[in-house]
């Protein structure tokens, strides 16, 4: 009895944290406009979604911010976890907490908070402002990943480094970025993956010139079902399993 | 050797900068903002006044908030309970099994919660998944209306933000000390008690994070309100997005917004206190 509660209450949990996912996917190549009866297999909602130009062009901006924004926030949030690891200096609680903190905090409030700077600073909305608001909202993530894996370190290979000569950049450079690279790798994939799937801030701090995936998505939603955002979820979905095999790949643990 | 500070410099230089430009100043113009009134050009004009902060007690903005609360800490209670015996369950399953299982509940967290409450919609709308299978199965004689309803937006909720309950009590499940269940058995102690005195007490920073994490999206993701809810069901997320892109009131949002800052450092503080409590029963 023990023994069959163990397994089917996790069971019944991930079946209903995939049963709407799975849903989702089947009908999107499901052959019917309207009802959630199985009408036969068809590839027509993603072959209209390739026919989609103003689509074409949101996904192509928000791949452009990911791309942009993971990279940058993986250099700024990557350099910051080693010298947190290594330095210990004025204000370090209070640059931990600072990161905890806004990790913690709603997305709605960093929206505001941003929309408030950027129009206080006469900057367009657009996508400069998105991208600023994308690498905030990353660099925490990436901070908390790679810490994770630095604070495992091993102190003597620095000493090490340091007694042969290298400087502190070099010790970086050929000591710990090559040994932190999954961390760092997945800290990438992760505001990679969080950049393409915001909606809370990029709903503040974009504007009509600069138009993006999930808030494409957002106003289709609102008009109702249609097969192609079907289809289209799928997508995303299948770009998002991806992302996190490879991460947890990266970051598993080596035995 | 002279490079050798440039490093230091420059890693925590910049993080510093950013967080400082990007995190600390524009929260403190949220404060500024809520304090200011309406401008007439401008979004904000420098007349300072409490009238913001007066407004939020109105009673139809109080309602909101009531409402908001209420249903953030429904789901937060509901994700509990679901996802605690989860996350214990969990920790319980084979070495070789648990990197797997724990994949499948990261999964979730990942994705987009705007696909997976669009999923949700497909499920509950009149036509839905459900609807149909419960008429198949001859539960019900006509479609029951889920969809645009505070339920929908409940059970939106949850599936959003259950992953964010289940990851910090598996971690905190995790770190638990075996050797202490072991030792409280040994003493006498039952099942309940053992939960109740040992393991509830040890992991309750997981289960606070947990509630974290879940209870202060619940208030502010507006975009499941608006598409599970219909525009029916109000959420501060909904209250702020408003007054900010449509009503125009900056410093009346700002405030609310405020209001959200004031709950999260309560929370947070309340969370400081319980895992330093915790600490201490492990060490003594």
């Amino acid at each position: 009895m023990k023994r069959i509660v163990q397994w089917v209450y996790p069971a019944f949990v991930y079946g209903l944290l995939y049963f709407p996912l799975a849903v989702l996917i089947v009908f999107s190549f499901n052959n019917s406009k309207y009802t959630t009866q199985w009408k036969g297999f068809t590839w027509s909602w993603y072959a209209s979604l390739y026919g989609d130009t103003a689509l074409w062009q949101a996904a192509v901006n928000s791949v452009t911010v990911a791309l942009l924004s993971a990279t940058l926030a993986t250099v700024i949030g990557a350099m910051a976890a080693v010298g947190l690891y290594r330095y210990q200096f004025f204000g370090k609680q209070i640059l931990n907490g600072l990161i905890f903190i806004l990790i913690m905090s709603p997305d709605i409030v960093m929206g505001i908070s941003l929309l408030i700077l950027f129009v206080a600073l006469q900057l367009p909305l657009g996508f400069w402002t998105l991208l600023l608001a994308h690498i905030t909202f990353c660099v925490p993530f990436v901070v908390v990943t790679v810490s994770s894996r630095v604070s495992g370190f091993d102190k003597h290979l620095l000493e090490a480094a340091r007694d042969l000569g290298a400087s502190e950049l070099q010790t970086f450079r050929l000591i710990l970025l090559p040994l932190l690279m999954p961390a760092v790798a997945a800290g990438w994939l992760l505001s990679f993956t969080l950049s393409l799937d915001d909606v809370v801030i990029s709903f503040f701090v974009t504007g009509p010139t600069y138009e993006i995936l999930p808030l494409k998505i957002y106003s289709m939603v609102r008009l109702g079902v249609k097969p192609e955002i079907n289809a289209l979820c799928t997508i995303m979905f299948g770009l998002t399993l991806v992302m996190v095999v490879l991460a947890q790949w990266l970051l598993r643990e080596k035995r | 050797m002279k490079t050798d500070g440039l490093f230091k410099f420059v890693s925590l230089g910049t993080l510093w900068v950013w967080l400082f430009v990007f995190a600390l100043i524009p929260n403190l113009m949220v404060v500024a903002a809520s304090f200011m009134t309406r401008g007439v050009e401008d979004f904000l004009a420098p007349v300072i006044s409490l009238s913001s902060y007066a407004r939020l007690l109105d009673p139809l903005y109080l309602g909101v908030l009531w409402n908001s609360c209420y249903l953030a800490a429904l789901t937060t209670l509901l994700c509990l309970l679901m996802g605690y015996p989860f996350a214990f369950l969990l920790t319980r399953a084979s070495r070789r099994l648990r990197p797997l299982l724990l994949l499948l509940v990261v999964i979730p967290f990942w994705t987009s919660s705007l696909v997976r409450t669009y999923a949700m919609v497909i499920i509950l709308k009149s036509k839905g998944v459900l609807n149909e299978a419960l008429l198949a199965a001859g539960l019900i004689d006509e479609p029951l209306e889920l969809l645009y309803t505070d339920t929908a937006v409940l059970l939106g909720l949850i599936y959003a933000l259950l992953p964010f309950m289940v990851l910090p009590l598996y971690a905190a499940l995790e770190k638990l000390d075996g050797r202490l269940i072991e030792a409280a058995r040994d003493l006498g102690a039952g099942g309940f008690q053992v939960f109740i005195r040992i393991i509830l007490p040890l992991t309750m920073p997981g289960v606070i994070a947990g509630g974290i994490l879940v209870f202060l999206p619940a208030l502010g993701l507006f975009y499941i309100a608006d598409i599970l809810g219909g525009a029916k069901s109000l959420l501060v997320g909904n209250l702020i997005r408003d007054q900010f892109l449509a009503v125009r009131d900056w410093p009346f949002g700002a405030a609310a917004s405020v209001m959200l800052t004031l709950l999260m450092g309560l929370l947070l503080w309340v969370y400081h206190l319980s895992a330093r409590h915790a600490d201490q029963r492990t060490l003594t």
